[in-house]
């Protein structure tokens, strides 16, 4: 197993026209995900990377029946196609997109309640099980299958988590990229859930950064959860410059604490692993799992 | 992106706001002339820069003659003002905002803000507001709060309840809803990340007034409000900041001499990190985002070239699915090439294309140590910065 998505997963892009999407859907299709369709408005009936293509993602649920969707649509639209995605009932919804407008992620929050999709981003670098399924924009090189999962708020630092633990001949479950907006879909505790319940997860990274509660609130479960998998994390930030995580920042600190110290201090208690650099994710986890047996 | 005060209050008064009479002056001889037309016997001049706690530096001065408004403004403009919130170099003042001093009773605290854990807007409100209360809002302590269930909007009886909340009754309770209803519209409307009146007045004339408000903006919502875009104050930002940015590159100046140059915001703050854990200043925070082409990657590395401050440059290269590092790499040679002075450089890549980067590099002639580990390039980068320099044309 692994979490959320596998070779079973069936995936549609929305936007699955435009370049970079094009690329992603490319790479998916060659690294054996079943990509099933794709969606851009006015161009339904026509074929892409000889897949259908249809004007909206309720006619390509009915058509293709996907339990995933790519989003691949640019700033201002990307909140309205996620909530089409949401309205579809695509069990999981991937935003790739940068700079969404907040508020737009307020509607899409909203849009979520009650509902039966899950998603991942906006701002995030997808989702990826190795070898297995790929939603997103991260390198295929050097992932490799196997028994870390990892959760990021920042793309290329989970590239480096990976090398690392792929060096350290422990491979990934899956790596999931919960992204860099304060507004998000899912987050490190629904990770957490889902890791420590899977199988074939045998340790789990976090890697957070300054800005908001998120940590806070991993700790919080964790301390609650009592797992029995390591959980190794690194915080990014320590050293940023002061008068920066002031003024707009300011508004991040009134109701999550922001700060890295109080981060790194509320996941230290609750048992986590916390490295002091990014480069020692790998050694720490290795150190970790060798230990437990 | 920040708006001053005076553009704040501007705004929020077409909301129905109460804010005093008041108008900026960018000379002594304006502020008294404002003074005048506004009338009454107490003003108050106000620095204008994007940082808080302008009062305990020194930035709002009251005056009670015409004279003393000049003077106070004349005292100010000009001014570099160091507040807990500029950094150590300060903010010049270029404009005061002179407006009509009001006798204050109680000061209350209000923002509108999205609750990142909920992911809803939140009127936050404390009865007790004014210059001290950011130390409660760290420790979440003693305030209220208002989200609605669901939807961008709450109704009338929510925003009652609010204000019978922070003690408020009869007449004053009725203003301070309408008040939270306008606030609320305002957030809404201007695709706003921050509105907080700080402080909303009760005055002795058991009224309202909004005296200060530092209202934020979402910059990833402009493109759909360009009259907001409009009133940025393009020359607060610092000239190379402001340069990285046409260039897809997000940028902070730091104080130190090791130039950076980072794919990715994280790995960039974790580089940081490391450099800072080791005994050495970064120069600058420099993230490139994936969607930059080599052309503006060469841009980003001139900054650093240019920049005096800077002994060596670090590159930090992590390619992914779209930015990879041949890309960097060609980018990084572009600029070396034609650069009036070379500096020592050292180049860490990693993930898509790292050969190609390291030989791209090697074909372009840039001097770069090529190092695997991000722990050996950062102590490469920390030794050649302690090393006198060997400087020439690239």
């Amino acid at each position: 197993m692994a979490i959320l998505v596998d070779r079973d997963t069936r995936v549609i892009f929305q936007g699955l026209t435009g370049a970079t999407a094009t690329r992603m859907a490319e790479r998916a299709i060659a690294s054996g995900t079943q990509v099933v369709g794709g969606v851009t408005p006015g161009k339904g009936g026509g074929r892409h990377l000889n897949l259908p293509v249809f004007d909206s993602v309720a006619e390509a649920a009915a058509e293709t029946r996907p339990n995933a969707s790519a989003v691949f649509v640019p700033p201002a639209a990307a909140a309205s196609a996620m909530i089409e995605a949401i309205e579809a009932e695509v069990p999981l919804v991937v935003c790739v997109t940068e700079r969404v407008p907040v508020l737009d992620m307020v509607r899409v929050r909203d849009a979520l309640r009650g509902g039966k999709t899950r998603l991942i981003g906006p701002n995030s670098y997808g989702i990826i099980t190795p070898e297995a399924c790929r939603i997103g924009v991260m390198p295929d090189r050097p992932h490799t299958p196997g028994c870390i999962g990892i959760a990021s708020r920042s793309a290329t630092l989970a590239y480096e988590v990976v090398a690392q633990t792929t060096r350290f001949r422990l491979g990934q479950s899956t790596s999931v990229g919960i992204g860099g907006d304060p507004v998000h879909g899912l987050g490190f505790v629904d990770c957490l859930e889902l890791f420590l319940d899977d199988s074939k997860t045998r340790g789990v990274v976090l890697i957070g950064e300054i800005g908001g509660p998120e940590e806070q609130d991993a700790a919080a479960f964790l301390s609650q959860r009592k797992p029995d998998k390591p959980v190794v994390a690194y915080v990014a930030g320590l050293h940023a410059p002061p008068e920066r995580r002031m003024g707009h920042a300011g508004t991040v600190d009134l109701l999550g604490q922001g700060d890295a110290r109080d981060k790194i201090r509320a996941l230290e208690q609750a048992g986590v692993i916390l490295v002091e650099s990014a480069n020692l994710i790998g050694h720490a986890m290795r150190q970790a799992l060798e230990g437990q047996s | 992106m920040n708006l001053h005060e005076h553009q704040a209050k501007t705004l929020l008064r077409d909301y129905g706001l109460p804010i005093p009479q008041g108008g900026v002056a960018a000379t002594p001889e304006e502020g008294a002339a404002l003074a005048q037309v506004l009338g009454g016997e107490r003003w108050a001049v106000k620095a204008q820069i994007h940082a808080g706690q302008r009062k305990q530096a020194g930035g709002i001065r009251f005056a009670e003659s015409r004279e003393a408004v000049s003077a106070a403004a004349g005292d100010l403009l000009g001014r570099t003002l160091v507040t807990g919130q500029t950094g150590r170099a300060g903010l010049l003042v270029k404009e005061v905002y002179v407006e009509r001093a009001v006798e204050v009773e109680q000061e209350i605290y209000v923002a509108a803000l999205v609750d990142r854990r909920a992911g809803r807007v939140t009127l936050v409100a404390s009865p007790s507001g004014g210059e001290d209360v950011e130390a409660s809002l760290a420790r979440e302590e003693g305030l209220l709060r208002l989200a609605p269930e669901a939807g961008l909007t709450p109704s009338p009886a929510h925003f009652e309840a609010l204000a019978g909340d922070l003690g408020l009754s009869g007449e004053l309770a009725a203003q301070a809803a309408k008040l939270f209803d306008g606030l609320w519209r305002a957030f809404i409307e201007t695709d706003a990340s921050l509105i907080e009146l700080n402080p909303l007045a009760v005055t002795r004339n058991g009224e309202l007034a909004v005296l200060d408000v530092k209202m934020v903006l979402d910059d990833n919502a402009l493109f759909r409000h360009p009259k907001l875009e409009a009133l940025r104050d393009e020359e607060e930002a610092d000239p190379q900041e402001r340069e990285a940015n046409r260039f897809e590159m997000n940028y902070v100046k730091l104080d130190g001499d090791i130039g950076l140059m980072v794919s990715g915001a994280g790995l960039c703050l974790a580089t940081i990190d490391l450099i800072k854990k080791r005994g050495g200043e970064p120069a600058n925070f420099m993230d490139i985002r994936p969607v930059a082409s080599s052309a503006q990657i060469a841009e980003g590395m001139r900054i650093l070239l240019r920049s005096p401050q800077v002994k060596v440059i670090l590159v930090v290269a992590m390619g992914g699915g779209i930015l990879r590092c041949d890309a960097i790499a060609e980018g990084v040679g572009e600029a070396f090439r034609s650069a009036e002075r070379s500096l020592p450089i050292v180049f860490r890549g990693a993930g898509t294309a790292k050969e190609v980067g390291e030989m791209t590099l090697r074909n372009q002639g840039v001097p770069a140590a090529i190092v695997d580990d991000l722990g050996e390039a950062v102590d490469e980068a920390l030794r050649l910065a302690q090393t006198p320099a060997k400087t020439g044309a690239a």
